[in-house]
């Protein structure tokens, strides 16, 4: 193979890839491009993901009540509507990505794909626990958002595979994502947290992103949340709860001094937006 | 496919793209290669929308667009939303007449989102409108003449449909 390569089904992309698995694949195209643009990255040959339409479609499965969401759909197309409607958290993220012709062409696999630590898909995808589904020649494999990244723009794709779609658990009760930039439009996270109650389950769960190498899931603060609070049914969070969730939240983060801000600030801005989102949840 | 040659479908017309790298955006090749300077070449990230162009009808950056991957999409430039070398189009018209324009460089990203904004919604609020151009930066005129002009267009057309 040589050149770009613009396969037109799921199977002609995965048999393009077995025959090729070191070439460059492409969705978006909104990290992999600034990256040539720079010359930071010289592609030689481009499997661009852009015409396979499988890639393209979401569906809600009612029996098992989960959402499945092509790699290939862009985030313009979470924003709103059902799909909205059924995974908030999602829709508010992908509200929060670049600009509008960012989030028209932008993906949720391909925010996967650079598994870049500010990704602001991922920590609703952790908060959710949903699952990455990948498809090599050898078939489909699925693997635990927690499990999908591995460092810094380092995630457990193998060579040869790609990522098919996300599956998302459909959650009853209030979620949301937040996050911190220096302005409301066009920002690449400094902070962000994504916060689910599950009413009937009783449970709270928190992801942070931008503050570790991959996305924090807050299994300490949440494992004491329910212990403070019946998260079944309390509308209100106790003043020094909410302040021990801040300082909680902050502890579990993992932050580093960047070009974007400090460690220091990144830990005291996470700590807020834990503390907010508890507060909004409850007495939503 | 062959890398050294492909066809990009460009404001109606098929144009044939020879000898290029594989790596080149659709904007540099709408500049460099086709003769189409009107989308403009600033921050290469996506980050200020002076190269915005629609295509298959979404308004996008064309710097983040690979070039030899845009085979089969219907692409249309600022060249191509119909003005002539006489006329402009309504948007144009109106940025003109608001104030709209300053130095100039951000205005063809401008106009393309402005029409596609329009074209889908044809009646933004002032909060649609800022969020539609939330991707074009304009270093000279601080917006508000931008957004008078998008809201002159709104009121103009509403008017034509009521004749």
């Amino acid at each position: 193979m040589s050149g770009v390569l613009v396969p037109a089904t799921l199977a002609e992309a995965v048999s393009a890839l077995a025959a090729d698995p070191a070439a460059t694949l492409l969705a978006g195209g909104t990290d992999v491009m600034v990256e040539t643009n720079f010359g930071h990255r010289r592609p030689e040959r481009v499997i661009a993901l852009r015409g396979v339409p499988e890639l393209r479609q979401w569906h809600h499965d009612r029996d098992q009540n989960t959402v499945r969401i092509g790699a290939g759909v862009p985030w313009a197309q979470m924003e709103q509507g059902e799909l909205a409607a059924l995974v908030p958290a999602l829709a508010q993220a992908a509200r929060t990505v670049g600009s509008p012709q960012i989030r028209a062409a932008g993906t949720l696999g391909g925010n996967l794909g650079t598994s870049s630590p500010a990704g602001d898909g991922l920590p609703v995808l952790w908060a959710l626990d949903a699952t990455v589904e990948l498809v090599s020649a050898a078939g489909v494999r699925r693997v635990s958002a927690h499990e999908f990244t591995t460092g810094v723009k380092r995630n457990a794709l193998r060579p040869g595979e790609l990522i098919a779609a996300v599956e998302i658990p459909v959650v009853t009760g209030w979620q949301a994502y937040a996050k911190v930039g220096p302005r409301n439009a066009m920002v690449i996270s400094v902070v962000s947290a994504c916060l689910v109650l599950d009413r009937p389950a009783g449970t709270v769960r928190l992801a942070l992103g931008a503050v570790g190498p991959t996305v924090i899931r807050c299994r300490d603060t949440e494992q004491w949340l329910a212990g403070q609070l019946d998260l079944r049914t309390a509308t209100t969070v106790p003043a020094d709860v909410a302040n021990e969730t801040a300082r909680r939240v902050s502890a579990e983060a993992r932050p580093i001094d960047d070009h974007r801000s400090t460690a220091d600030y990144r830990r005291h801005a996470v700590g807020v937006l834990g503390r907010r989102l508890l507060e909004r949840a409850i007495t939503s | 496919m062959n890398p050294e040659i492909y066809t990009l479908r460009i404001n109606g017309t098929s144009r044939e793209v020879r000898d290029a790298w594989i790596g080149e955006s659709l904007l540099y090749v709408l500049r460099e290669r086709l003769g189409l300077p009107g989308a403009k070449g600033a921050c290469e990230q996506g980050e200020c929308g002076s190269c915005t162009v629609l295509m298959d009808g979404d308004a996008v950056c064309a710097c983040l667009v690979l070039a030899a991957s845009a085979v089969g999409a219907e692409i249309v430039t600022v060249e191509g939303l119909g003005a002539t070398a006489d006329t402009v189009t309504d948007v144009q018209y109106a940025m003109v007449q608001a104030g709209a324009v300053q130095c100039g460089f951000c205005t063809p990203g401008l106009v393309v989102a402005i029409h596609h904004l329009l074209d889908t919604n044809p009646e933004p609020s002032d909060l649609e409108i800022r969020e539609a151009l939330s991707g074009n930066l304009c270093r000279c005129t601080g917006y508000g003449r931008i957004f008078d002009a998008v809201s002159d267009v709104a009121a103009r057309r509403r008017e034509e449909a009521r004749r």
